[in-house]
């Protein structure tokens, strides 16, 4: 073991070797951009320098030959730079507009979509669902991928109103985070406890402190230290599990999917806010999520044709109110769209604020 | 050569479609290697089963205690021997980005191939927090694969009850809005605190993000413990061509409807440019011969709008800095929660500047470290202890604008008032 390097703690990269030139030039002074066309942004700095980005998407998940096919790319269309963004997609800046087209036709004939800008549905941000991570409900890289395909043609068209941004969680811990729309798997029946393993592998305090409504305590099962849960406050949320995996919550069954809307980062008009649910109950359908897209696609289509240009989901319902959301889009309102957790008085309407 | 394909009847049916699909890659990758061969085995047992298979475990490198996250088969015979033997172990390193995820071809062809040398090939650009995720390696292949990395400059991200990986927005690298340098100052923080990354000893985990502008392009208020996002004090500067240009390309109903009427505050007024009022804190700009818009900025809100409707026309002021918030976090344990603000606005242009920063954020993770109980947020934690007594703990003012509105209940003692006033009077002195 003599061998072994101590690591070299050297951080953060700086950016600056890795950056395109014109970017790195640039620096901080940049004063103008438009958007020629889908996929394609337009950025001039003050001394007049120029550079055009050509941004497309990618599976993320990315296998050696794409990577290097990636880079074949970047070195024959954008002097050998490129970058990510925080949704997976790949930015090429190109220093000249005479470059943009050959570059879309050579992406577009490798399979990759352009697009992603501006008012379009931009790529969706995911997770690590049966790939890689331990506690996944369901798949991550395939919800997406199966949502891609069905939104294929607003991602490369920028037809929306505002941007959308989607994202897909495995498990109520929502990796994906806050989006206009986020598909998020929701289970429906308590953890099934085996109670032999429990004994063995589980660190028992610690499993009893993460449950958010004290549903679950110490108890001797056969003889042994095990668990139960307390049923009827249980409300299925699944923080118990990664803790401790005898607590079994996935359920092929009734681990459902469940679809929240209107959630947004952006400072951008009105301030952020969390997505709420619309839709639930929705199979965990592999390989494709049917029923899922199905519903991603009625909001959206309901969405592109009644906001306002500039209206993010968010926006466009504050104005519609939540019963024309309903009605317009179909979906059932039900007892569980109210909160009842804490803190859920202010979700209330305390007004005769009613739209007739 | 690699062995046999298992059959993958469901993952086939993604590989049809017009979106890029990681089966293919993953395929490609199985033609080469055994690890994909039975990784996709395993992958395709999930979708039949609707069950996932990996379990964690300790696997680490020298030197460090986080950062690399272990995953080992569930998936066994009766006599406890994989089922996928050559997945067995399927490591990811994590892996810390350029900040703002800018590469050259070079050092991502270095990649490929130290992961074709130790690991399965796929890499995924990039996780949710930011992670270059290097997946699918055995425990053996680790250290060997982490020496090769760290040797092109690279180092390990975060894992578990500790500093994670960071993002900052492009921002100064090619957006008019940003309003300070992101990769400095993620820089300067992450990198003075890094031992608090590779040695996890939080309570739990602390993230940081950074966004040049209110956009907030990395979502620094929902998905961080402290969001560091532009912002300026002065006028929002103007360009009269560019405004000119505006309208002649969107027309006046477009100025009206997408973006006077869409001002939040409605600081925005339409104006003939005989009863264009002037004033201190008045932007204005004409967009034709006969009209001016101006802005009060007294009324504004940094939110953003106008400037995103007419790039370039209008664009922050002068005066930049940024607004702290603290508190984001996703769902566990009490429900999602935003970061508040806790500083209205600091400068972050000099040395000294970004020392402050430093500063804060080593003074606000040491009261994270000392008072959040196990597997608590920041965010959590103030709203156990409050946000009052988060503020003092920090030395930190208060200041009307870390309110929506001043409290609504009279359940509070305050028979220290008088005290209070004057400590206002004293910040207000100060100011
Ligand atoms: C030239 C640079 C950029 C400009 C001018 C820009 C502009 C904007 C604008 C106008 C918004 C939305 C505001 C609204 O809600 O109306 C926005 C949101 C957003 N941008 Fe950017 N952006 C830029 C670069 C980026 C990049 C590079 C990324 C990703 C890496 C990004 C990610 C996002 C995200 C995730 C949001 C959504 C936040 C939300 O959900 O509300 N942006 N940006
Ligand atoms: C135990 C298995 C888990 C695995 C394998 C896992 C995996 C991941 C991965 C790979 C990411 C993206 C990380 C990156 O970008 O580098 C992520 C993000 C995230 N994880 Fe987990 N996670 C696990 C458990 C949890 C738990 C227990 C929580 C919360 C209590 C959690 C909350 C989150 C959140 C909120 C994010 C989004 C990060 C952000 O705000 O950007 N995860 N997770
Ligand atoms: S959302 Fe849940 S299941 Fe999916 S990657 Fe995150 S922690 Fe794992
Ligand atoms: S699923 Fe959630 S509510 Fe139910 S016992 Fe587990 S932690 Fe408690
Ligand atoms: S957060 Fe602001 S500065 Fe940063 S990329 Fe987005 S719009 Fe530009
Ligand atoms: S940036 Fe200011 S002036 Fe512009 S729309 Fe937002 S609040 Fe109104």
């Amino acid at each position: 073991m003599a061998e072994l390097r101590a690591p070299d703690e050297c951080g953060v990269p700086d950016p600056m070797p890795f950056m395109h030139p014109t970017l790195r030039e640039n620096y901080g002074k940049w004063v103008f951009h438009s958007h020629p066309k889908p996929g394609v942004l337009y950025h001039r700095a003050e001394n007049g320098a120029e550079v055009w980005t050509v941004k497309f998407g990618t599976a993320r998940q990315l296998d050696g030959y794409t990577i290097r096919l990636l880079c074949d790319l970047a070195d024959k269309h954008a002097d050998g730079h490129m970058r990510f963004t925080a949704r997976s997609n790949v930015e090429f800046m190109l220093t000249a507009e005479s470059k943009i087209e050959p570059l879309i036709k050579d992406l577009n004939s490798h399979g990759f979509p352009v697009g992603g800008t501006a008012n379009s549905v931009t790529m969706i941000s995911h997770t690590q669902g049966f790939l890689h991570c331990d506690i996944p409900g369901t798949d991550a890289s395939g919800v997406v991928k199966a949502l891609m395909d069905e939104l294929h043609e607003e991602f490369i068209k920028c037809e929306m109103p505002n941007r959308v941004k989607i994202s897909t969680s495995c498990c109520e811990i929502n990796c994906g985070g806050q989006a206009d729309i986020a598909v998020i798997m929701q289970h429906t029946k308590p953890p099934k406890i085996n109670h032999d393993l429990v004994a063995n592998v589980c660190e028992r305090p610690t499993v009893v402190a993460r449950c958010p409504v004290a549903a679950i305590r110490p108890a001797l099962v056969n003889g042994k230290p095990s668990l139960e849960v307390d049923e009827k406050k249980c409300i299925c949320c699944g923080a118990c599990f990664p803790p401790c995996p005898p607590m079994a919550i996935n359920d092929p069954e009734h681990s459902k999917i469940a679809i929240w809307v209107g959630g947004k980062n952006s400072n951008a008009r009105s301030k952020p806010t969390f997505h709420k649910l619309v839709a639930a109950g929705l199979p965990n359908n592999l390989p494709r999520w049917p029923e899922v897209g199905a519903v991603v696609k009625k909001i959206l289509t309901v969405y592109k044709a009644d906001a306002q240009p500039w209206e993010r989901m968010a926006d466009w319902i504050d104005r519609i109110g939540w019963p024309r959301f309903f009605e317009k889009t179909g979906l059932p309102f039900t007892k569980y769209h109210i909160d009842d957790w804490r803190g859920s008085r202010t979700t209330l309407n305390a007004s005769t604020h009613i739209r007739f | 050569m690699a062995k046999k394909l298992h059959d993958t009847p469901m993952l086939d049916q993604l590989e049809s479609g017009p979106w890029p699909s990681f089966v293919t890659g993953l395929k490609r990758e199985a033609a080469k290697k055994d690890i994909m061969v039975d990784l996709l085995g395993q992958l395709e047992t999930s979708y039949e089963t609707k069950k996932g298979y990996w379990k964690g475990g300790t696997v680490g490198v020298f030197g460090y205690g986080g950062g690399v996250i272990p995953r080992f088969t569930e998936l066994k015979d009766e006599n406890e021997n994989p089922l996928f033997p050559d997945a067995a172990e399927f490591h990811t390193l994590r892996i810390q980005p350029p900040a703002g995820m800018h590469y050259d071809t070079a050092t991502l062809r270095k990649f490929a191939d130290i992961w074709d040398k130790y690991g399965s090939g796929l890499i995924g650009l990039h996780g949710q927090s930011g992670d270059i995720m290097m997946q699918g390696c055995s425990t053996a292949n680790v250290q060997p694969a982490w020496e090769e990395i760290n040797a092109m400059g690279f180092d390990m991200g975060g894992a578990g009850p500790a500093l994670r990986t960071s993002m900052s927005c492009v921002g100064a690298a090619r957006c008019e809005m940003s309003c300070y340098d992101e990769a400095r100052a993620l820089r300067t923080i992450i990198n003075a605190n890094i031992d608090d990354m590779h040695r996890p000893a939080l309570p739990y985990k602390f993230k940081f993000k950074f966004s040049g502008c209110p956009n907030d392009c990395v979502n620094s208020i929902q998905r961080s413990d402290m969001a560091t996002i532009g912002t300026w004090r002065d006028n929002i500067q103007v360009n009269e061509q560019l405004a000119r240009d505006y309208l002649k390309g969107h027309g006046m109903d477009k100025l009206v409807n997408d973006v006077i009427s869409k001002c939040p505050t409605r600081a925005i007024t339409l104006r003939n440019k005989a009863d264009a009022i002037s004033g201190d804190s008045i932007s204005t700009v004409a967009v034709d011969d006969q009209h001016v818009i101006q802005i009060e900025n007294h009324d504004c809100v940094r939110c953003m709008h106008c400037l995103n409707v007419m790039p370039g026309a209008l664009l922050p002021g002068k005066d930049k800095g940024v607004t702290i918030l603290v508190g984001g976090k996703s769902v566990l344990k009490i429900g999602a929660t935003m970061g508040t603000v806790v500083i209205p606005f600091m400068k972050l242009e000099s040395e000294e500047d970004f020392e402050k920063l430093n500063e804060l954020s080593r003074n606000i993770i040491d009261f994270f470290a000392e008072n959040a109980l196990e597997h608590e947020r920041t965010g959590e934690m103030i709203e156990r202890i409050g946000l009052v007594n988060f503020l003092e703990g920090l030395d930190l003012d208060i200041d009307p604008n870390m309110v929506n509105h001043p409290r609504a209940n009279p359940y509070v003692r305050m028979d220290g008032w008088d005290e209070e006033v004057e400590k206002a009077n004293e910040r207000k002195a100060a100011a």
